[in-house]
């Protein structure tokens, strides 16, 4: 019941009042297990917490704010090293949103977001270019098995992934937003024409691009680890100024239809709205959109809130079911069969 | 979790859930003294789990994780569940603490001034924190120094003693009360280790911090030399003796500079106990 407490607090910080120690134990395992204790110490600001809770609140802002610092930095590298080639570079998830100068604007994704590797995205006949100046600039390839380096090439939407040897930090060059063997096929040069230009050289997808990333990210590529963060993410999206505007709903769910993303962005559309109250509005014309959760929803929600009072995995069939998805998502059967095969035979066991 | 223990060690504090009742028990009688989390609320969390869920009830090993974790920890036998709680305790503070400069070293204070003694594990170190703390020093601990980057201070986190090999009969020999020991864990990754409690002092003390006076990088089994260590030699090994240094950023780097460059260091060889004791007493008299 954890990650529902945190939830809770995430959705209305003035919850939190009243909680027990064993409850604010709870809530902090489970926010740090969900890699959200930045976004929560951000949300909790300026809330009465408990004396011991101060402490570690002020801790988990001091690590965001430097993780921030890092990625920005490490951002500013990798365009640095790709400047001569003169394409667009755009930045993803959460460097993307630390590089939106929205670090002090209220409910920012931002704010406290964990930050793990670099995510780029460049136009597809650009990335021999781009391989070749990360290389030169001191980028290292960390997948030594040739099937997996064979395996990205041939059918990920991203480059195997390279680790700076100075740095230590890693990057993910992506070419399109989903797994070239994933059913949606989304139009990626049209997210990049519509990409916005920041300050400095870098450019990100549009509000409503970075929102059916997101949502095609959790729903229709991995198992939905980390599905709680990245759910906040597409709610502080949709919550944003620039999508307080009233027909935002609509140009993001047309956006989404031409990019073969209208299930998840509705699907994600309808769990953040039960989760976190997102302000989306139901339509029933020009287009529908539906609110309501479905049965099939339930599911979902479970698996996201799969976490205890100590910061442990619950419904592990439920997680086993939800791993299978992910691969059915990405390969078609035979395609996961030799897949599931080659991977058995060098000794990889899910979970 | 079923079994379960909270306790607070200088200015941390620990849940420690556990899948077995014995490793909770073990905890349970040797940090006796220790205050509950202020609240109930602890900095961190700890889990014993079984390695695989079958793995709770045949041939049971344990998996050592918590807020923090490492992807590739070695499952531990039962036997060695008080050690793997300690370890447990370890890796939270070693990834997540973040209000001092962690220095890995063992620590003992005299008049409200702190010697402290970092080196790998082997070094002498405990043992010699353990042996000052029996004679007139209190023991403020054997794995972690906690620097204040605001005011310079040293803070304890008087843990239990981790005795390894033949420090466990040197220390027995010298600590009349049995009751302070833990078992005898034969057989682990580091040899045989035997716990031992701080003394009561030590505990009752343990949220006073110390102005540091002393550094040493003591070495076990040579012959005795003495070695002034410059600051930037000093500099170089804290940082790797720190796991949070780079995690600090700016804030732990100018605690660092200023501790190197005002708090004279010394490196010290010893072949046994009583001439380390004896170095000690010489370096820490010549400081006045």
């Amino acid at each position: 019941m954890s990650a529902a407490l945190l939830v809770a607090a995430l959705r209305d910080p003035a919850s939190v009042a009243g909680l027990s120690g064993a409850q604010w134990n709870a809530l902090i395992a489970a926010a740090r297990a969900e890699r959200l204790i930045g976004t929560l110490a951000f949300r909790l600001e300026g809330v009465a917490v408990p004396p011991a809770v101060r402490p570690i609140l002020a801790d988990a802002r001091f690590d965001a704010a430097r993780e921030a610092q890092t990625a920005l930095w490490e951002a500013d590298r990798a365009a640095a090293a790709l400047a001569p080639l003169a394409i667009p570079v755009i930045l993803l998830k959460g460097t993307a949103y630390a590089a939106a100068g929205l670090l002090a604007a209220p409910l920012s994704p931002a704010l406290g977001r964990f930050i793990g590797d670099l995510d780029i995205l460049v136009p597809r006949d650009a990335l021999d270019a781009v391989e070749a100046a990360l290389l030169d600039a001191g980028w290292e390839w960390v997948k030594p098995d040739p099937y997996d380096d064979a395996y990205y090439r041939q059918w990920m939407h991203e480059l195997p992934p390279l680790i700076h040897r100075d740095r230590d930090r890693m990057i993910d060059v992506h070419h399109t937003i989903l797994p070239l063997t994933a059913r949606p096929k989304p139009d990626i040069a049209a997210m990049i024409a519509a990409s916005i230009a920041l300050p400095g050289g870098l450019r990100i997808l549009s509000l409503e691009h970075r929102v059916c990333h997101a949502a095609a990210h959790l729903l229709a590529d991995g198992d939905l680890a980390g599905g709680l963060r990245n759910l906040w993410d597409i709610h502080c999206l949709c919550s944003a100024s620039g999508a307080a505007q009233e027909d935002f709903t609509l140009s993001l769910m047309e956006e989404a239809a031409r990019h073969d993303l209208a299930a998840p962005v509705a699907r994600a559309l309808r769990l953040a709205h039960h989760l976190y109250g997102t302000p989306v509005k139901a339509y029933s014309a020009p287009i529908s959109l539906d609110l309501r959760l479905r049965p099939s929803d339930r599911l979902f929600l479970t698996r996201l809130l799969a976490r205890d009072g100590w910061g442990r995995e619950t419904h592990k069939a439920l997680r086993q079911l939800f791993y299978v998805r992910s691969h059915l998502l990405r390969m078609p059967p035979p395609m996961l069969a030799r897949h599931l095969l080659t991977k058995w035979r060098k000794g990889h066991r899910p979970g | 979790m079923k079994h379960r223990i909270a306790l607070t060690i200088g200015p941390a504090s620990f849940r420690i859930g556990a899948a077995w009742r014995a490793p909770v028990a073990r905890l349970a009688a040797l940090y006796h003294d220790y205050p509950a989390p202020p609240g109930g609320i602890a900095d961190f969390t700890v889990r014993l789990d079984p390695v695989r869920p079958w793995r709770r009830y045949i041939r049971p090993s344990i998996h050592i994780t918590g807020d923090h974790g490492l992807a590739d920890a070695a499952p531990m036998a039962l036997a060695h569940g008080l050690l793997a709680a300690e370890m447990g305790m370890n890796l939270q503070m070693a990834l997540g603490w973040r209000r001092h400069l962690l220095l890995h070293a063992a620590c003992v204070e005299k008049d409200g001034r702190a010697l402290l003694m970092t080196g790998e594990s082997g070094s002498g170190k405990s043992t010699l924190a353990a042996m000052l703390g029996e004679r007139g020093w209190r023991f403020m601990g054997d794995e972690f120094a906690l620097l204040d980057p605001a005011t310079g201070a040293v803070h304890a986190f008087p843990r239990l003693i981790s005795l390894k090999n033949s420090a466990i009969a040197a220390m027995e020999a010298q600590v009349a009360d049995a009751a302070r020991f833990g078992p005898l864990l034969r057989g682990t990754a580091k040899g045989d280790i035997r716990h031992l409690r701080p003394r009561a002092d030590a505990i009752a003390r343990m949220d006073r911090p110390a102005t540091p006076a002393l550094l040493l990088f003591p070495r076990y089994g040579q012959p005795v030399d003495i070695r002034p260590v410059d600051p930037g030699e000093c500099f170089m090994r804290l940082t790797q003796a720190s796991t949070n240094y780079t995690a600090l950023g700016e804030a732990g780097f100018d605690c660092l500079s200023r501790f190197v460059q005002t708090i004279p260091a010394q490196a010290i060889d010893f072949p046994d106990g009583n001439s380390a004791l004896a170095l000690v007493d010489d370096l820490w008299n010549a400081l006045r």
